[in-house]
């Protein structure tokens, strides 16, 4: 039997070393590091001789490893412990199956005993479920580990993952200021503009709205880096707007008064460069007037002015960033032309700023005007209160000098009495909108175009026409401010709020929570003192009818139709005779009534 | 059941047992409803149904390699399934629609020869039209792959890459979005 053995080890060892590297190279190198400690399965003892780490096994049962009985049966678990296995024709064939199992592949290298092996090792190790079912799956992937070579010359980069790169932005956002921070600190605490998010995030998670409580607490972090910065009086969290690429995270802000003069000397700058142009035009008017062409009879309509900063649409500035830990920008102020020509169009938001919007009508701006647009006409349609917080500043006299403006200004009501929960969700008049709709117009403040003439240069023609002109234009009136909601106009059949407690089962501990159905994503509670608005959404309105893009305007008439200019048909030969005969008929009339008109004359003289 | 709710229109009311009076919306059919003896009215739930079906029939999708095809034809879960890396995850090419796909016969041949079938048998994101209905986003520092469809909005997918963790979900208004291609 020993010659047998020795002959089977010589066609193995006749064979490529590599083949007996292979059946050494995975104890050597470690790849089953589990032989040294698991409870030895009967199958590793196999291969007795040479086998170094054999020594630390520990040596059960009556057998030493180097005997050739030795792990067929595992002390203790054979009826035939005591003795020594007999049949010659058994081992024989055991010996032959083994092996046949050593035999090492001629394409591969590798064999089947050491890939059973390592496979039973592997199953054993990590215990998976149902492995009969994925046994073909783990046959691949540990063949598949034969390849990776545990010592490679190069050395692997060091991977940056994107998870740190992300971790290294926000780091910024807990890092505390340095500097002044104690000593101010006494200060703060008492009265700060920063907001209570995390405290607005608990109460709309009653009602299933929100973001995440990571996402919320890094708003929180980066509103306060802004307010570091930023001279700012009051501070909220508007919302988030989704955008294809990125989102916007959006935060509402009013400034201490005084400290919005930067950007009025950008305006004036603009202008001047305008008049500059308006200069040189002339110049080459002047050129031009040998060949006259027709004017142009189009007048654009006018320019309506935005609304000042501080007052209308433009009330409150809104900063915007892409995530948190990002640097805030700050939107531009909005004009009319924007908001009327915003609510023409509906565009997704791509999440830059810089990005044009495509649209007809063309919209005057690129994303971040669109952007502050939209945030414009959601707030003014969808930012409300209980009815009580807020109160009209008490000053008479007002109203009458504004032409009907109507209010502009409100104060938080020191006598505030909430209401119930159950009364705040059963009727819609417990809640008024506080900031003002925006008219047709795209102001909140009716401004008529033609009445600021005299700064403008005027002909004579211009005079003229203006004087018809403001008799079409009506004065343009919306809801007065603090109006309760039961006044808003649903769509079709839908209210324009649902209310809803956040719970029926605890009813004393419920929030009210309304969702606006004109613009999906607008939702706002109110539970005892607090309230708060918030906006979680695409950016747009809701309308049950598909949106249809507006037809372009019909053709301008070339040219005035005056009579020289149209055509007519020419006379048929009838109608010129006839004409040429009343003609000389009215010939005949006339010289006979100057005939009569001398006579007449003669007469007088003779007299 | 599906085509009949597919015609309705607006908001759900949120009453199961809402009726929809029918006879608005398809006045001939209406009339051969009622000739045949049953009445003309949809109830919500059946709109409600009818509107799931649609929405994961449209818009249902699964990452490439975690659902497998056997030879016999079965399809089951890939137990082995270990995530999408990250760099496939931001692809649209490794998300599938989760239904009978309609595309790939229409594959050249050079193409139908890099698939793999038994993980490569249902239709990819990357075709849909219109193009660009699915956004895609990386949020939570990068370890979350979030993809959200335009088509119907509110449906939204996440995945963590490297993970046996994806699933979609959908908070909405359950109408369809036809304004989609002007608002791209």
């Amino acid at each position: 039997m020993s010659i047998r053995q020795r002959d089977v080890l010589g066609q193995d060892s006749d064979q490529a070393p590599e083949a007996r590297q292979s059946m050494y190279q995975s104890y050597a190198l470690g790849l089953d590091p589990y032989q040294t400690r698991e409870p030895k399965p009967a199958y590793q003892t196999y291969v007795a001789e040479e086998d170094p780490y054999q020594a630390d096994e520990c040596r059960r049962g009556p057998y030493q490893p180097h005997e050739q009985g030795y792990g067929l049966y595992q002390s203790g678990y054979s009826p035939y412990d005591d003795q020594i296995p007999d049949p010659k024709s058994r081992t024989l064939a055991i010996q032959n199956a083994k092996a046949y199992l050593l035999k090492s592949s001629t394409t591969s290298g590798l064999n089947l005993y050491d890939h059973l092996a390592n496979m039973l090792t592997k199953i054993l190790d990590e215990q998976p479920t149902n492995a009969v079912d994925i046994i073909e799956n783990i046959s691949k992937d540990v063949k598949r580990a034969q390849f990776q070579k545990k010592m490679d010359t190069l050395r692997d980069e060091h991977e940056i993952l994107p998870t740190f790169e992300a971790a290294e932005k926000r780091k910024a956002l807990f890092l505390k200021a340095n500097g002044e921070e104690d000593e101010e600190l006494e200060e703060e605490i008492g009265e700060t503009p920063l907001p209570n998010v995390m405290e607005t995030a608990f109460y709309f998670e009653q009602a299933g709205i929100g973001l995440s409580k990571d996402e919320s607490y890094h708003i929180f972090l980066a509103l306060k880096k802004l307010i570091d910065v930023q001279p700012i009086q009051t501070c909220r969290f508007w919302g988030k707007i989704l955008g294809l690429e990125m989102n916007y995270i959006i935060a509402e802000v009013q400034y201490h008064e005084g400290e919005e003069e930067e950007e009025t000397e950008e305006e004036e700058v603009i202008e001047e460069v305008g008049k500059g142009m308006d200069e040189v035009e002339d110049e080459d008017e002047e050129k031009e007037k040998e060949d006259e062409r027709p004017k142009s009879t189009y007048k654009p309509p006018p320019v309506i002015p935005k609304e000042e900063n501080g007052t209308g649409a433009n009330k409150y500035v809104y900063f915007v960033c892409n995530e948190p830990g990002k640097p805030w920008v700050k939107l531009p102020p909005v004009t009319p032309a924007q908001i009327v020509c915003a609510r023409k169009i509906k565009k997704f938001f791509t999440g830059r700023l810089d990005a044009p919007v495509v649209s007809f009508p063309p919209f005057p701006g690129n994303e971040a005007n669109y952007l502050r647009a939209q945030i414009a006409r959601i707030s003014a349609g969808t930012q409300i209160s209980p009815i009580g917080f807020y109160q009209f500043a008490e000053e008479e006299g007002d109203e009458e000098e504004e032409g009907g403006g109507g209010r502009d200004t409100y104060e938080e009501n020191p006598d505030f009495q909430p209401l119930s929960v159950a009364e705040m969700v059963d009727s819609l008049s417990t809640w008024v909108h506080h900031v003002q709709s925006i008219l047709k117009q795209g102001r909140c403040v009716w401004l008529n175009p033609f009445q600021k003439s005299e700064e403008e240069e005027e002909d004579e023609d211009e005079e003229e026409e203006k004087a018809e002109e403001p008799d079409e234009l009506q004065q343009e009136t919306g809801p007065p401010l603090l109006t309760p909601l039961s006044e808003d106009e649903g769509i079709q059949n839908i209210p324009a709020w649902t209310a809803q407690p956040s719970t029926n089962l605890i009813p004393q501990h419920a929030v009210a929570v309304l969702q606006s159905n004109r613009w999906p994503g607008a939702y706002a509670f109110a539970s005892g003192k607090k309230f708060d608005n918030i906006y979680f959404g695409w950016g747009h309105k809701y309308s049950p009818e598909n949106h249809t893009p507006a037809l372009p305007p019909p053709v301008q008439a070339e040219y005035p139709s005056e009579p020289e200019i149209t055509e007519t048909r020419d006379p048929t030969l009838e109608e010129e005779l006839a004409f040429k005969a009343a003609k000389e008929a009215a010939l005949a009339a006339a010289e006979e009534e100057e005939d009569e008109e001398d006579e007449e004359e003669d007469e007088e003289e003779d007299d | 059941m599906v085509v009949q709710a597919e015609q309705l229109k607006g908001r759900f009311q949120g009453d199961p047992s809402f009726e929809y009076e029918y006879t608005e919306i398809n006045a001939e059919d209406a009339e051969r409803l009622i000739e045949d003896g049953k009445e003309p009215m949809i109830k919500e739930e059946a709109r409600l149904v009818a509107t799931i079906e649609q929405i994961d029939r449209a818009v249902g999708i699964i990452p490439r390699g975690a659902f497998v095809k056997t030879p016999l034809g079965s399809v089951h879960e890939n137990r082995n399934f270990e995530g999408l890396s990250l760099t496939d995850a931001k692809k649209l090419s490794s998300y599938f629609h989760f239904t009978e796909p309609v595309n790939l016969k229409s594959k050249t041949l050079l193409e139908k020869a890099d698939l793999d079938p038994s993980t490569d048998f249902l239709d990819s994101l990357e075709h849909d039209i219109p193009q660009g209905s699915w956004t895609v986003q990386l949020e939570k520092g990068g370890t979350v792959v979030v993809l959200r469809s335009l088509l119907w909005l509110g449906l939204t997918f996440y995945h963590v890459p490297m993970t046996k963790q994806y699933g979609y979900i959908y908070f909405g208004s359950g109408e369809k979005n036809l304004d989609l291609p002007f608002m791209m």
